[in-house]
């Protein structure tokens, strides 16, 4: 076994926190890892990176080859799009799809998820939304670890205890937080999935997810919803224009 | 034996500390700034070791000198371009040798991530004739750092443990002594003349230098970690972290020849065996072409073709990374897939809020009166102010630069002659051409901007901030009416470009603090 994760983001996102996490567990789980970052100039605002690899064996470079990296996983969208070419042919992608908006350029969101959503290994999430539900938008990085961690090898637990070790400092308050932002967005997560495999298009499965409230997602509900849009698409689409957030359970 | 997860930074720090030392010393760079957070933290735990960011580069080397004077072991950290600042001090330790443990960790910067050149340091422990270190893993980063104060300590020269961003910035889970040595003891040397670089004593310690010479390569070619492994015809010689990118990309099946290199002097002999049984050799090292260069010769190497950086088989400039070394092994290229690519770029920005933005408002305001106006400036977060929508500098080239260049400038006739430069800056590399400029009244305007902090490095404490800051000015020969303090904040803008517009007209020296604390830094440690 041997993963090899791109975790991307803007400076200031909370990528090493998400690596700090994942450092911890594999070692815990008795993997090897390297994991290699950026520090200095570009921490400020710029695109950021992190080559995280484990495995059952020795790993070797510490950056990963092209065409090696299993799982990008990444806390804003148009970052996914630095480094997707260097994904394995059925490698994934997970990714938040809230914008980082800090430079003039940015392309036209619609733009942006189209592309994503052609990708077919896609997991999408809308982080800032779960980090509010769950308590603070700092927390968009624990969300999208959320949403990638069934793709990982790890349980929730191995995760959790390094997620309560890396804010353990900031109170019991916060780590709850972000404990909270990661199942948000596991649960996000696998709903999206969940929706895709039952032939939902990407983008509907995208909007009717983003559409709930974050603490409400049920993805054992997915396959339900998936039937629901199917049998009558005019009014899911109506759902969707509603008003407010919609309830997993309550609204189907 | 105790398991740790560390950058290879903090593997060296965490060596460093086992291996006894008593102080670190250093100026913060990237990527070298976390092996002395590193030991500093540690430092503050325990209260055993010294541990105070130095003004600049050369000033730590010296005081690590001292306490290798003293008896005592000492680490010096900094980047590779720091070693240019601190070339003098290092080149005569060479001269002096030492007494306690001196150990130079350096991080080179290939690919230029967060520096403006990407200068070998291996070149600077030959040319000063010492050992030099070069670990591929975190677990070398630890384990070379003992060996090289040992080195140090028992044939009595300084010696130098070469990193790059890769492995200083890379972390992984290492295996650490339980058993870390102590300090040594307060034991002053009392060899006067060793110290003491009159040009009689000096020939006799430089005699004596080139003397170890032989042993120094005795040592290298029975390092453990130069190995090799004689299999065909094709031979490659992997330095540093070179290593892991063969390792990653070699079959198991492979009839490579492999000298691996981590200890220098370069093991002449281990090079000349595997030369002997390959066609062909690849040299493969993150950074200049530095063994592959000797192993052409200057008139061509005859036994072997040599290929590498100055072959072509690699690019001469950059990184290496697995996949370039895979071309360059002649193995089938591994693709990635066919996507779009990002459309656009993401560089690195001034923080929301930044003192910076708004004291390059109002120069930008003040100076625009003039004709196509270039300002002078410096290393630090403001450099950042290059880019658009700013424009407000128009050069960096070293620490402290700025102020001797716009004194040029003026000495030339250009005006106005404007630095921009920041506190930490000035106390490492421009309090002694502001000097030079107040004495000879050159109509220079240095806007010196006190953010409180080295900022771009993760704000460490700066030497010169504040009253101290005022007092230096003044101190150095400015008219205290021509020492203006402002405060860069937008409601003062208009105010602020008055006080530029006053002083660029005064023909003088001047100098501009714009006192504001770096946002970051406020953060950091509220
Ligand atoms: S770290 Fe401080 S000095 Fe640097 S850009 Fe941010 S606020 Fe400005």
């Amino acid at each position: 076994m041997e993963k090899n994760l791109i975790l991307a983001g803007v400076g200031g996102q909370g990528i090493l926190s998400i690596a700090f996490v994942l450092d911890n567990a594999s070692v815990r789980a008795g993997y090897t890892f390297k994991q290699a970052e950026v520090h200095g100039m570009s921490q400020r605002g710029g695109a950021v990176q992190s080559n995280l690899r484990y495995a059952d064996h020795e790993i070797y470079s510490d950056l990963i080859p092209s065409g090696r990296v299993d799982i990008i996983l990444s806390v804003e969208p148009l970052e996914v799009e630095r480094y997707w070419r260097m994904l394995a042919p059925d490698g994934w992608v997970i990714s938040s799809v809230t914008p980082h908006v800090n430079i003039p350029d940015y392309p036209p969101m619609d733009q942006l998820l189209d592309q994503l959503t052609a990708f077919p290994n896609v997991v999408l999430v809308d982080a800032g939304k779960i980090a509010k539900a769950a308590g603070t938008l700092k927390a968009q990085n624990m969300a999208v670890l959320g949403a990638a961690s069934p793709l990982l090898d790890f349980t929730d637990d191995q995760l959790l205890e390094f997620v309560g070790v890396l804010f353990a400092r900031k109170g019991d308050r916060v780590v709850q937080i972000n404990e909270r932002a990661y199942r948000y967005g596991k649960a996000a997560g696998l709903f999206f999935r969940g929706l895709v495999d039952a032939g939902v298009a990407p983008r509907i499965a995208l909007e009717l997810g983003r559409k709930m409230d974050p603490a409400t997602i049920d993805p054992g509900l997915a396959s339900r919803w998936a039937g629901r849009v199917a049998s009558d698409p005019a009014a899911a689409q109506a759902l969707l224009d509603s008003e407010g957030d919609l309830a997993c359970d309550r609204d189907l | 034996m105790k398991r740790e997860i560390l950058l290879g930074d903090e593997a060296v720090g965490l060596g460093a500390v086992h291996a006894g030392i008593s102080g670190v010393y250093g100026y913060p760079g990237t990527p070298s700034t976390e092996i002395f957070e590193f030991v500093e933290g540690i430092a503050k735990k325990t209260g055993t070791i010294h541990a105070f960011w130095s003004t600049n580069e050369k000033v730590a080397y010296e005081e690590a000198l001292g306490m290798s004077w003293a008896g005592k072991r000492a680490l010096i950290t900094m980047k590779h371009v720091g070693l240019n600042v601190a070339a003098d001090a290092f080149m005569n330790s060479a001269i002096t040798g030492t007494n306690g443990g001196l150990v130079l960790s350096i991080a080179d910067d290939p690919g230029m991530h967060s520096s403006q050149n990407e200068q070998d340091s291996r070149y600077f422990a030959k040319f000063a004739q010492i050992p030099c270190f070069e670990p591929g893993t975190q677990q070398e980063c630890y384990d070379m750092t003992a060996e090289a104060f040992d080195l140090s300590e028992e044939l009595g020269v300084p010696v130098m443990l070469r990193m790059v961003t890769r492995i200083a910035h890379s972390r992984s889970a290492i295996e650490v002594t339980p058993a870390p040595r102590e300090q040594n003891p307060l034991r002053p040397s009392r060899e006067i003349h060793k110290w003491t670089l009159l040009p009689s004593n000096a020939r006799v310690q430089y005699k004596l230098l080139t003397e170890k010479q032989p042993e120094l390569l005795r040592r290298a070619e029975a390092s453990r970690f130069n190995r090799i492994e004689l299999r065909g015809k094709r031979g490659i010689i992997a330095c540093g972290i070179a290593w892991n990118y063969v390792l990653e990309n070699l079959p198991g099946d492979h009839d490579f020849s492999i000298l691996r290199i981590g200890q220098y002097p370069i093991p002449a002999g281990k090079i000349r065996e595997l030369v002997e049984c390959v066609d062909d050799v690849l040299v493969l090292e993150d950074g200049y072409p530095f063994v592959e260069e000797m192993l052409r010769g200057p008139f061509g190497l005859k036994q072997a073709v040599v290929k590498g950086r100055l072959s072509g088989e690699l690019p001469r400039t950059g990184e290496l990374n697995p996949d370039i070394v895979r071309r360059a092994m002649g193995l089938e290229p591994r693709g990635g897939l066919e996507l779009p690519e990002a459309p656009v770029g993401r560089p690195p920005t001034l923080c929301p809020g930044c003192p910076h933005h708004d004291t390059f408002l109002a120069l930008n305001e003040a100076i625009s009166i003039y004709d196509t106006p270039q300002v002078f400036s410096d290393i630090g977060c403001y450099t950042l102010g290059a880019l658009p929508p700013l424009e407000a500098i128009h050069s960096c080239v070293d620490m402290g630069a700025s102020i001797g260049m716009a004194s040029g400038a003026a000495h030339a006739g250009y005006r106005p002659a404007v630095a921009v430069i920041g506190d930490s800056t000035f106390a490492h590399g421009g309090m002694t051409s502001l000097l030079s400029a107040t004495e000879q009244h050159v109509d220079v305007n240095v806007v010196i901007l006190d953010n409180d902090t080295v900022a771009m490095t993760g704000t460490q404490r700066s030497m010169a901030t504040g009253e101290t800051l005022d007092r230096i000015v003044v101190g150095l020969g400015v008219e205290p009416d021509h020492v203006r303090v402002i405060t860069p904040v937008p409601k003062n803008h208009d105010a602020n470009v008055g006080v530029f517009r006053e002083e660029l007209a005064w023909e003088g020296p001047s100098v501009i603090i714009a006192r504001r604390p770096c946002i970051e830094k406020v953060k950091r440690h509220k």
